[in-house]
């Protein structure tokens, strides 16, 4: 394979505390080094990085790619085409296909289908519970021979206190990371936010005691068990005090927050826009404060897509009988680099809840430059302004509420193992 | 966008193209509607009950929920302004086979329909219709989901300014299920726009909505407290499913925390006026000696309900007079 030179970047790698212009130099697939060449490297290629950032390659925590069950939404060479477009070159999938991922064979289909799609890494996460009923404990040991590097409920819950505790026990004993979704069944049958904004419109409410109920009982539970668990897509500031409390207390346990949560509140909502219902629903503006002082401080470690791919047919409804979530994977990297420009965090904070963040999160041997780790790299232009058209992308999904804005941050290459994995 | 309804129900030119909400819509165009609803109002005492405002129109009601006094009143003035009617009960035919709303609508706009009276179980419903319909083709809102009910609400102001004249110096008191009534907000809205003194909300704190002060209402849980000096008292209609859902615990509970009694009422003003949008429930949120009784005008309502839907659909065809003949 040949050598690589990434010339004159600005090299932003917060795993390594790295944040200067400088060379990166790759061979085999894997960094070889930053700054200084090391001695006898080959002869390479070079790429000019001349006024970019050079990162580690984004990586998502939570990316539907709607294969298998629901291709007319997306499937995984679309998915992951999209995601390598936007920066993203690992990504986990929620176990809530159909079917679920529940069996090593489910495991298999999806890994070979993402390797045949060439590029970026997919992670499945295998389901917590058979079916993702609630009821029984998966296989997680034979899901994880397969290639599950965590499990997951997706967003259905277990209501059954006493199994999601052995589940955590369990899942615990393997050392396995579970993620699960703060979201109380019984008070998230809404689909606005529970507030100004659905008084008016006369949308059913979702409290935030829906999620603070549940975020509850999980912290009780992480605690309880000692399993490693990671919080999905925290939506209100009373969570982030919860979480807070319980990191505090010596809980193990990461959060990570959807990008359109830092950005958006329920005012999206107003005029009935079918592609701002989301689950969690978008909330108050103090809420989205709270998350983004978060996110500044590393309380929340990670922010991840929350890509959710829909045909259009899903969202020409009126809102509330619409199909919620956003098309969200050719937005995440503009979404993050705003929290810089916009003063909330400096672009390495920024970067490293997407990259070092999330991988060590989930344990994964992703988002760093570190001499040694594969060559995964994403090259972009900070300021360049490029306008929403979701008839553009590469993502099935064109149910973005962002259609339309102005967001700064284009990605120019994304390296995948030293390969492009660009177009 | 404060005001959601506005912009797809007003078009470019400034004039109504749809009917969706009483929010945004302004007192200058209530009172319009107010007016031309008077005007219509001589109507109904002719021997010959039509005008020919809408002559070579077509009218559908399509109501995805059943209803039978607001498409009742809604096909009267139709028929009132001449204009041919087509009753769609969708909720039992063409949904019910797997069609979306939209294939729906354009199936009827292929049949050269040019007026749609809608009644749908979602908030926003209307909305989505009225964003999608071919231009011409005009959406009256009959109720969508919790949002708005908008002709009731005109009703119900008209019904308030024959009696009691001049707003800005009302109390009215809106006691009940404001959580589910799309009757309340369109209420609200159209109460603010003309400038009413206070408007008050009564009810146990499962059925108000949340944050609902935001909307320019002062929040009463206790009903003797809430309609204490109101000029008018409108009361909501309480569904059974609330004690399904565990909002209340009963009929008979609900009725002696905070039905209408008589003993109640003489703590609003001695002249203040009983409503209620019906269908009522005897004896659950009012007491048939009110009802029935000197300060009720339900049915009063009911009759401003057709002139109300006159103004409205010769309004949004663009065919209303321009002078009202008040």
């Amino acid at each position: 394979m040949s050598a690589l030179r990434i010339r004159g970047g600005r090299v932003v790698d917060p795993a390594s505390g790295i944040d200067r212009i400088a060379d990166v130099w790759i061979a085999d697939g894997r960094i070889a080094a930053i700054g200084d060449p090391p001695r006898a490297f080959p002869d390479y290629t070079p790429i000019d990085a001349t006024g970019r950032i050079v990162c580690p390659g984004l990586v998502d925590l939570c990316a539907r790619l709607r294969e298998p069950g629901a291709t007319h939404k997306g499937t995984i060479a679309s998915e992951t085409r999209a995601a390598a477009a936007g920066g993203i070159s690992t990504l986990c999938c929620p176990p809530d296909t159909t079917p679920v991922i529940d069996t090593a064979a489910t495991v298999e289909l999806i890994r070979q289908r993402a390797a045949a799609a060439g590029g970026v890494r997919v992670h499945p996460l295998g389901a917590l519970t058979t079916g993702l009923a609630g009821e029984f404990l998966a296989p997680m040991d034979a899901l994880r021979a397969a290639g599950c590097i965590g499990m997951s409920q997706g967003d259905r819950p277990i209501p059954d206190t006493h199994v999601l505790r052995a589940a955590l026990a369990y899942a615990a004993t393997l050392d396995l990371p579970v993620v699960l979704a703060p979201r109380d069944p019984w008070l998230s049958t809404g689909c606005a936010h529970e507030g100004a904004v659905a008084t008016r419109l006369g949308l059913p409410g979702i409290a935030v005691a829906a999620e603070t109920t549940e975020l509850a009982r999980i912290l009780a539970l992480a605690g309880d068990t000692g399993a490693r668990v990671h919080v999905g897509r925290l939506s209100t500031a009373a969570g982030v005090d919860l979480l807070a409390r319980a990191r505090a207390s010596g809980v193990h346990v990461s959060a990570d927050v959807a990008a359109h949560q830092l950005h958006l509140t329920a005012e999206a909502a107003a005029g009935f826009d079918s592609t701002a219902h989301v689950q969690p629903p978008l909330r108050d503006p103090a809420d989205r404060d709270a998350l983004r002082a978060a996110v500044a401080e590393g309380l929340i470690d990670t922010i991840c897509s929350d890509h959710q791919p829909h045909d259009p047919d899903a969202k020409l409804a009126p809102f509330g009988a619409s199909a919620p979530g956003i098309s969200a994977l050719e937005t995440l990297l503009p979404l993050v680099t705003a929290l810089a420009r916009e003063s909330v965090c400096d672009l390495a904070t920024a970067l490293a809840r997407v990259t070092v963040g999330p991988a060590r999160a989930l344990g994964l041997a992703a988002g760093t430059l570190a001499p040694g780790a594969e060559a995964d790299v994403c090259i972009f232009d900070a300021e360049a302004g490029w306008t929403v058209d979701p008839e553009r992308w590469r993502s099935r999904g064109r149910n973005t509420p962002f259609a339309g804005r102005q967001l700064e941050g284009r990605v120019e290459m994304l390296l995948i193992g030293g390969r492009d994995a660009t177009h | 966008m404060a005001e959601p309804g506005r912009d797809v129900q007003v078009g470019a030119d400034g004039r109504l193209q749809h009917f969706l909400t009483t929010e945004g819509l302004g007192q200058d165009r209530i009172v319009e509607i107010l007016d031309l609803a008077e005007s219509f109002a001589g109507v109904h005492d002719k021997s010959i009950k039509k005008v020919p405002l809408l002559r070579g129109h077509t009218v559908v009601n399509l109501f995805f929920e059943t209803s039978t006094r607001t498409r009742t009143t809604f096909e009267l003035a139709a028929k009132r302004l001449s204009a041919d009617v087509l009753n769609l009960n969708v909720s039992t035919s063409a949904t019910a086979k797997g069609e979306s709303l939209l294939d729906t609508l354009a199936n009827l706009q292929a049949m050269q329909c040019d007026l749609f009276v809608m009644r749908h179980a979602e908030s926003g419903a209307a909305h989505f219709v009225a964003r999608h319909v071919a231009p011409g083709t005009h959406v009256i809102n009959a109720g969508d989901g919790q949002h708005a009910h908008p002709t009731q609400a005109l009703l119900d102001v008209l019904t308030i300014r024959r009696h009691k004249g001049d707003f800005e110096n009302l109390s009215i008191a809106i006691v009940g299920d404001l959580l589910h009534s799309r009757v309340a907000r369109s209420e609200i809205h159209a109460l603010r726009a003309l400038g009413t003194r206070e408007i008050r909300v009564v009810g146990p704190r499962t059925l108000l909505p949340s944050e609902i002060e935001a909307l320019g209402v002062s929040v009463f849980h206790d009903i003797e407290e809430g309609i204490a000096g109101a000029d008018a008292v409108i009361m909501l209609r309480l569904q059974r499913e609330r004690m399904e859902h565990a909002l209340l615990p009963s009929e008979t509970e609900y009725f002696s925390k905070w039905g209408l009694t008589p003993e109640r009422l003489a703590r609003a003003k001695p002249d203040a006026i009983v409503m209620h949008p019906g269908p009522i429930n005897r004896g659950v949120e009012i007491d048939s000696r009110v009802a029935d009784g000197p300060h009720s005008v339900i049915l009063d309502q009911v009759t401003s309900g057709i002139a109300i839907r006159m103004a409205v659909m010769a309004l949004v065809a663009g065919t209303a007079p321009r002078e009202p003949r008040a």
